[in-house]
């Protein structure tokens, strides 16, 4: 089956669906545009430079359904939450909002979670979201951001207000419980001063095959903080793809970590540009594959001003016949002088049959700058496997051990505990034995 | 009889190192293998701990009655034998406690005794660090990273305690300790020798077996033990320098 006739079924017959009550008329306008990109582009293939490790020839053939969300099990899905986590909890299940799910009982007066549909045409946050949506990324030449504001629909707007301090985190889950495709967006839009902390994750309930297309957009003010935790653990049948995209002001600080642990496919853009001095980003990550899984992070740290500092270190681990790609871009433009970039990407390759394609790229274009990168793709030392077999480790305890080892540093970012703990079992997936010390 | 090394020829990458070594150590001794650099007295400890990189060309070793070269390395350590190594190794993203407890329940798992949590543990460490004065803050750290020469030693005779071995084979665990380290460590080791023990200690220096008094001597030359006495031979060896032994071995 060719491209344009999988559109014209599937995304084709749900665009004209979809498009006919949609309010206000900006927002239809966006969508009508991204759609005719999308249309004209398609789905990017190996010979776009971007794409060239990531073969999406499954995903054209699929026939999903579009945001199905008949039959969800409830109970299922919020089995999959801890209940002691103090969180503030938005869930969307097959890329719809679900209100008996959701709880968002403990934010403060300046915080606000509004579904993005809603927002839209609020009073008050309508102005807001057309300001920003859509200003952090291409729609016009990513097929998937085309895609995803072509659809853009179900979502959530977080505005946090001017010096407001949000305790409990927000997490915004999004579960897939079936077969259905889904086209979540995001925005975050946090004024001067505020701090809070994000979850993003992605969960579901089986091994169904699936598509998530999700964007996050997060714009923070002069002196706003904001910690990014992203979880991704689709089934092992499914296809992810996400575009994140913060825009940095006056000492504002990004703080992110990315887990990447399951989808059959998956590929996360992040995009971090900086537009004021003075602001910092952290972009760390770690992707955690086997079978036959491909990861796929491309990431862009734009030093568009002077004295701006990003720290980006990513850990891959690989095993079986999986594949992980790492793209990382760090452009220091020509006045961006006093800029502080260190970028690292290891790998750890656990099987013959395991593969990663790894390409830091500094592109600098002003002197008066403390710029850094490397990358590495290597093998469990075997010297430190020795020892830890002459301390009676059994040899697959004493590997995964080194593996554990390998990612803590990531690991150990993460403060929310539930989260913390499903991400020790993961990587100690084989290890029987209880970690804490 | 704990072990006994019977004519043993090991070596690396088709060289043989060790040509015909001949040791037998009982229950409750201390044995001092002495000897110049490059002597093989390394390779004798890692050939014992079951170290991948070392080939046996010949000869047996008998541990307890059992083949030694017929268990893995990580079953020869839950059957109680342990290295501490020349160069301890660090193990970046795994803590001290971590490790330790793992490697102790593994231990427990094995001889069908019971394993302990965290918290229970925890309080057994602190216990065995007191053999060696060592601060509860190394517990968290990762296993020997950025510890300094004399912290990875003290972390090996820890490991020592923890783990409560019956054959410990210390390989130069004096080596980079200044004096109150090597005091702090050699009282540790003597705390731990006890009559259903046995160490080997080896050591390139006299020095240390004037705090921890060895039962037998031997002196290793060229892959050979080329003489055995008391620990006067020890003293002998300071006076004399290893010259003498070297031309005996030739
Ligand atoms: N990994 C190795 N590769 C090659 N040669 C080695 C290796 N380890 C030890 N040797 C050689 O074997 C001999 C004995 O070494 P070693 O057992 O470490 O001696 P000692 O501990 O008595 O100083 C030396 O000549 C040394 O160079
Ligand atoms: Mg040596």
């Amino acid at each position: 089956m060719t491209e344009g006739l999988v559109k014209e079924t599937i995304y084709g017959n749900f665009f004209k669906e979809t498009l006919s009550n949609i309010q206000p008329e900006w927002l239809k306008d966006l969508r009508e545009k991204s759609f005719a990109v999308f249309t004209a582009k398609g789905f990017p293939t190996l010979k776009d430079e971007d794409w060239k490790y990531t073969n999406l020839a499954q995903l054209v053939r699929e026939q999903f359904t579009i945001r199905k969300n008949e039959n969800i099990d409830a109970k299922k899905i919020s089995q999959l939450f801890s209940e002691t986590e103090n969180e503030n909890r938005v869930v969307f299940a097959n890329g719809i909002f679900n209100a008996e799910l959701t709880n968002i009982s403990d934010l403060p007066e300046g915080a606000r979670v509004l579904n993005l549909g809603e927002a839209v045409e609020d009073e008050t946050f309508g102005v807001t979201v057309r300001e920003h949506l859509g200003k952090f990324v291409n729609a016009e030449t990513n097929g998937f951001t085309a895609l995803n504001t072509a659809f853009l629909n179900e979502g959530v707007f977080i505005f946090i207000a001017k010096n407001t301090r949000v305790e409990t985190p927000i997490h915004i889950a999004f579960v897939a419980d079936g077969e259905a495709a889904s086209f979540p967006r995001v925005l975050v839009v946090a004024e001067r001063g505020s701090e809070v902390t994000l979850i993003e994750s992605y969960l579901r309930t089986g091994e169904a095959k699936y598509f998530t297309n999700s964007i996050i957009e997060i714009v923070l003010a002069d002196d706003a903080k904001l910690k990014h935790t992203r979880v991704q653990r689709e089934s092992h049948a499914a296809f992810h793809v996400t575009t994140t995209a913060a825009s940095l002001n006056r000492a504002s600080v990004y703080d992110s970590t990315n887990i990447t642990l399951g989808a059959r496919l998956s590929r996360h853009d992040i995009n971090v540009k900086f537009n004021a001095e003075g602001a910092e980003a952290f972009v760390d990550g770690l992707y955690l594959v086997s079978e036959e899984q491909h990861a796929d992070t491309h990431s862009v740290i734009d030093h568009a001003v002077p004295n701006c500092v990003s720290h980006q270190n990513y850990k891959g681990i690989v095993d079986e016949k999986a594949r992980a790609v790492f793209n990382g871009k760090v452009f220091v433009r020509e006045n961006a002088s006093g800029t502080d970039a260190q970028q690292s990407n290891k790998n750890l390759l656990l099987s013959n049959d395991a593969r990663v394609d790894t390409k830091p790229q500094l592109e600098i274009f002003n002197d008066d700058v403390k710029c850094a990168h490397g990358a590495t793709v290597g093998q469990l030392e075997e010297e430190e496997l020795f020892y830890l077999l002459s301390r009676g480790l059994n040899e697959d305890l004493a590997r995964n051990l080194l593996t554990y080892g390998f990612a803590e540093e990531i690991i150990n970012k993460i403060e929310i505990e539930s989260i913390k703990k499903q991400l020790d079992e993961a990587v100690l997936n084989r290890l029987h034995a209880n970690l804490e010390a | 009889m704990l072990l006994e090394v019977k004519n043993l020829h090991a070596g690396i990458d088709g060289k043989a190192i060790l040509k015909g070594l001949n040791l037998q150590i009982n229950k409750g001794e201390v044995h001092a293998i002495m000897g110049p650099n490059g002597s093989g007295k390394s390779t004798l400890a890692k050939v014992i701990a079951g170290h991948p990189s070392y080939e046996v060309m010949e000869g047996e070793i008998i541990y307890e009655g059992k083949n030694l070269f017929d268990l893995e390395p990580d079953e020869r350590a839950r059957e109680g034998v342990f290295l501490a190594f020349q160069y301890p190794v660090e193990v970046p993203g795994v803590s001290n406690s971590q490790f330790l407890r793992l490697a102790y329940n593994e231990k427990m798992k094995h001889l069908g005794q019971e394993e302990l949590d965290p918290l229970e543990f925890n309080d057994y460490l602190k216990e065995k660090a007191k053999v060696v004065e060592m601060d509860s803050s190394f517990f968290k750290r990762s296993v020997n990273e950025g510890f300094s020469g004399g912290e990875k030693k003290r972390n090996e005779i820890l490991q020592m305690a923890v783990l409560e071995p019956k054959l410990a084979v210390l390989d130069e665990t004096d080596s980079g300790l200044d004096i109150d380290a090597l005091r702090i460590v050699a009282a540790g080791i003597n705390k731990l020798r006890d009559s259903e023990k046995a160490i080997i200690l080896v050591t390139h220096y006299q020095r240390l077996l004037n705090y921890i008094e060895p039962d037998f001597v031997h002196v290793l030359a060229n892959g050979k033990i080329v003489k055995e006495g008391g620990k006067e031979l020890a003293l002998e060896l300071e006076e004399k320098g290893y010259d003498w032994v070297k031309a005996a071995a030739k």
